[in-house]
């Protein structure tokens, strides 16, 4: 195919009227790229403290159809998923991320919660993850695939729970970039990052919205408030967010 | 994928006489205009992001080739492959290789517009591989053997009676005594009838709405997850798709994300965005072994440099066939071929040839609703201004339609005569149009006598009461 390549690559070159570029111009455009400007930003997102921007994913996460519980620290995580599947109607037997961050949740306090750890497989039905980070501006969840977080987790079963600490909430899909693109080559980067919007739709027929096309019918989101980094000080400043 | 637009007219006056597509247009025409305002309404930087979008497409333009150069080049690092296509037949032709080489029975798709545009579906099935389309209404449409009527809601031209009745004939395995009278009844068939094709396939195919050249990465968004399960469950990951999906970086394709959803179902975000780079990584639990893009240039580099450059910005949203007049009185079949409304009036003659697409310039009142609400600000109806140029210049239109154009282009070029011929037709217009004040039927004018009248001048032109007027006021 590499005779397609070189034409099509000369097919571009002559409708713009020029040869290849000249080194100089390829160095201005690496660095371009090197720059990583970011274009206009949602000022709904940005100019709030840490605290608006929680309560902005919230509303938004909610109004995209997600739900939201509110804990105050990790050893609360297993009541209330288990109070959400009982809230469901939904077998208390979950499939869990094989990740080290969740290991801290005493999840001997609710014996009742039978967990598997690995990837989901098709009978799987409530999978429960940890996420790299959530966007204020759409309520969006930022997941991203490795060893430890599987990507079907987050496709395969239909009720799909989330673990979210506080600090990982960030005002835009930007800022979550960031976070994990600090000094990673394409060779580093996760092979999938997921940007989840509340769970799984089509309109397909007739317009009308039905959740659960083909992933997740619901997208459960657990918040640990407290005993997070973000400090005390922005906590008393806690309002409802300007939109 | 054949082109019927040369049926135009033909497919216009059926789909307006069709009353199940009247019905199915008559919930789409109010829904996605009324969804996207609001949406808009709430992001007051949604105009310097279109101005921030269509720089960011036309710088990618401008550069090209150094852009799809150090793309291919992070795929490669990243541990995918890039297969260049010239033409529909050289990214069928790599993609039935690729199935080929991994010995692939099966195939899953997410829906994209390109492998549309290059009739992979046909074409794989006369090869002996069969893609399911998962997306609910590609899924719809394929168990019809009907194209796509639009490019984000394939089957936006069904009715749900017309989805139950696909659904009984084709799930045959399923109890006939069902109830399918409702769009959710029909969602958890279709769910519970393709998950096993998710979890058996050996080949998944999706599109891309954008391509990344810093990271190699390709992105898609959907709302069902079909696109993720496809490129996530089977051992080889295909994406199909062309050239003008770079972007340069992650931000950039952050800026269209945020223009691409409320343009096209006025979400604020669609369910879910996904970044790929690359195949399963050491120690990964589940993702694709192989990741391939078949990367499809099919006439787009000749449209660099013309007037029709612009239009390679597109970014397939649907805002201008939602807030078409045209498109929602005829629906998308009309168009006969894989673009439908006014992107696709545009980019079709530039795909598949002037000569083939002819009518398409022409299915326009010029409203300019179109451009009004593109999110990359695509001058359309400048482009299809110029087609119609180009028809007249290659003598493509009905030879009564060029010498009437012809002679009124002469008259209009002498302001007197025209003044005069103006004039004394509205005086006898008017007269013979006598105290109704219409006409129901008019010599040359049956085309719009024959369903409405025509309203009879009041018997002055404008120019000659304009100047009369300047005269009484004294100006000269």
């Amino acid at each position: 195919m590499s005779e397609t390549r070189e034409r099509i690559l000369r097919d571009i070159r002559n409708s713009l009227g020029r040869d290849r570029l000249d080194p100089d111009r390829e160095s201005e455009l690496r660095a371009r790229i090197a720059r990583h400007r970011r274009n206009p930003l949602p000022t709904r997102a940005i100019a709030l403290g840490h605290w608006e921007q929680l309560e902005l994913f919230v509303t938004m996460a909610e109004e995209a159809q997600a739900t939201v519980t509110r804990v105050n620290s990790p050893a609360a995580v297993p009541e209330a998923i288990a109070r959400y599947l009982a809230a469901e109607n939904l077998p208390a037997e979950l499939v869990m991320a094989p990740d080290a961050s969740l290991d801290a949740i005493p999840w001997s306090s609710w014996p009742l919660l039978h967990i598997r750890r690995g990837r989901a497989e098709a009978e799987d039905r409530i999978s429960f993850t940890p996420c790299h980070a959530a966007i204020a501006e759409t309520g969006t969840l930022m997941l991203i695939s490795g060893p430890q977080t599987p990507t079907t987790l987050n496709f395969l079963p239909e009720t799909h729970i989330v673990l979210l600490h506080a600090h990982q909430v960030v005002a835009t899909y930007e800022d979550g970039w960031d976070r994990l693109r600090t000094g990673q080559t394409p060779q580093e980067l996760p092979r999938a990052i997921n940007f989840v919007t509340g769970p799984s739709r089509t309109a397909d027929i007739e317009q009308h919205i039905e959740l659960g096309a083909h992933g997740p019918r619901r997208l459960h989101i657990v918040l640990i408030e407290n005993g997070e980094a973000a400090g005390s000080e922005e906590n008393e400043h806690r309002k409802a967010p300007s939109r | 994928m054949l082109a019927t637009s040369r049926d135009f007219k033909a497919a216009a006056r059926a789909g307006l006489a069709n009353d199940n597509l009247q019905r199915a247009l008559g919930l789409a025409r109010t829904g996605f205009p009324l969804r996207r305002r609001l949406a808009i309404e709430r992001l007051p930087e949604f105009e310097a992001l279109r101005e921030a979008g269509r720089s960011i497409k036309d710088h990618t333009l401008q550069h090209l080739d150094f852009y799809l150069e150090l793309y291919e080049s992070q795929v490669q690092a990243s541990g995918g492959k890039v297969h260049w296509a010239h033409d529909a037949a050289e990214a069928c032709g790599a993609v039935l290789e690729i199935c080929r080489s991994a010995d692939a029975k099966t195939v899953t798709k997410g829906k994209s517009m390109v492998a549309e545009e290059v009739g992979l579906n046909d074409f794989l099935k006369a090869s002996g591989i069969t893609p399911i389309e998962t997306d609910l209404g590609e899924y719809i449409i394929q168990l019809r053997h009907e194209p796509p009527s639009h490019i984000i809601a394939p089957a936006i031209h069904l009715v749900k009676e017309q989805v139950a009745e696909t659904f009984r004939a084709e799930h045959r395995s399923l109890d006939p005594g069902r109830l399918l009278a409702e769009p959710r009844q029909m969602c958890d068939e279709a769910r519970a009838m393709l998950r096993p094709h998710f979890l058996a396939a050996d080949v998944g195919i999706t599109g891309a709405n954008f391509l990344v050249a810093e990271t190699g990465s390709s992105i898609i968004v959907t709302n069902e997850g079909n696109g993720d399960l496809t490129q996530t469950l089977p051992r080889i990951h295909i994406v199909v798709t062309s050239i003008e999906k770079l972007v340069p970086t992650f931000e950039d394709a952050a800026t269209l994300l945020r223009l691409l959803a409320r343009s096209a179902t006025g979400q604020e975000f669609s369910s879910y965005t996904t970044i790929s780079t690359g195949p399963r990584r050491a120690g990964d639990l589940d993702g694709p072994e192989q990741y391939h893009v078949v990367l499809l240039d099919n006439g787009r580099s000749a449209m660099i440099g013309t007037e029709f450059q612009d239009m390679l910005r597109c970014i397939r949203c649907s805002a201008c066939m939602n807030h078409c007049p045209v498109y929602a009185a005829v629906g998308g079949h009309a168009y006969g071929w894989v673009y439908p409304g006014p992107m696709g009036a545009v980019l079709t003659p530039n795909l598949i040839g002037i000569e083939e697409a002819g009518h398409l310039p022409n299915a326009s009142t010029f409203c300019g609703r179109c451009e009004s609400v593109c999110p990359v600000k695509i001058p359309l109806p400048k482009m299809l201004r110029h087609w119609r140029e180009r028809e007249y210049a290659k003598k493509l239109n009905p030879a009564v339609y060029r010498s009437a154009l012809s002679a009124w282009g002469w008259v209009a070029r002498h302001p007197a005569l025209y003044h005069a011929l103006t004039e004394a037709a509205s005086r006898a217009l008017s007269w013979a149009g006598g105290g109704r004040g219409r006409f129901r039927a008019l010599p040359l004018a049956a085309g719009w006598t024959r369903v409405r009248d025509m309203p009879a001048p009041e018997g002055r032109s404008f120019h000659s009461l304009w100047a009369e007027r300047q005269k009484r006021r004294g100006v000269r």
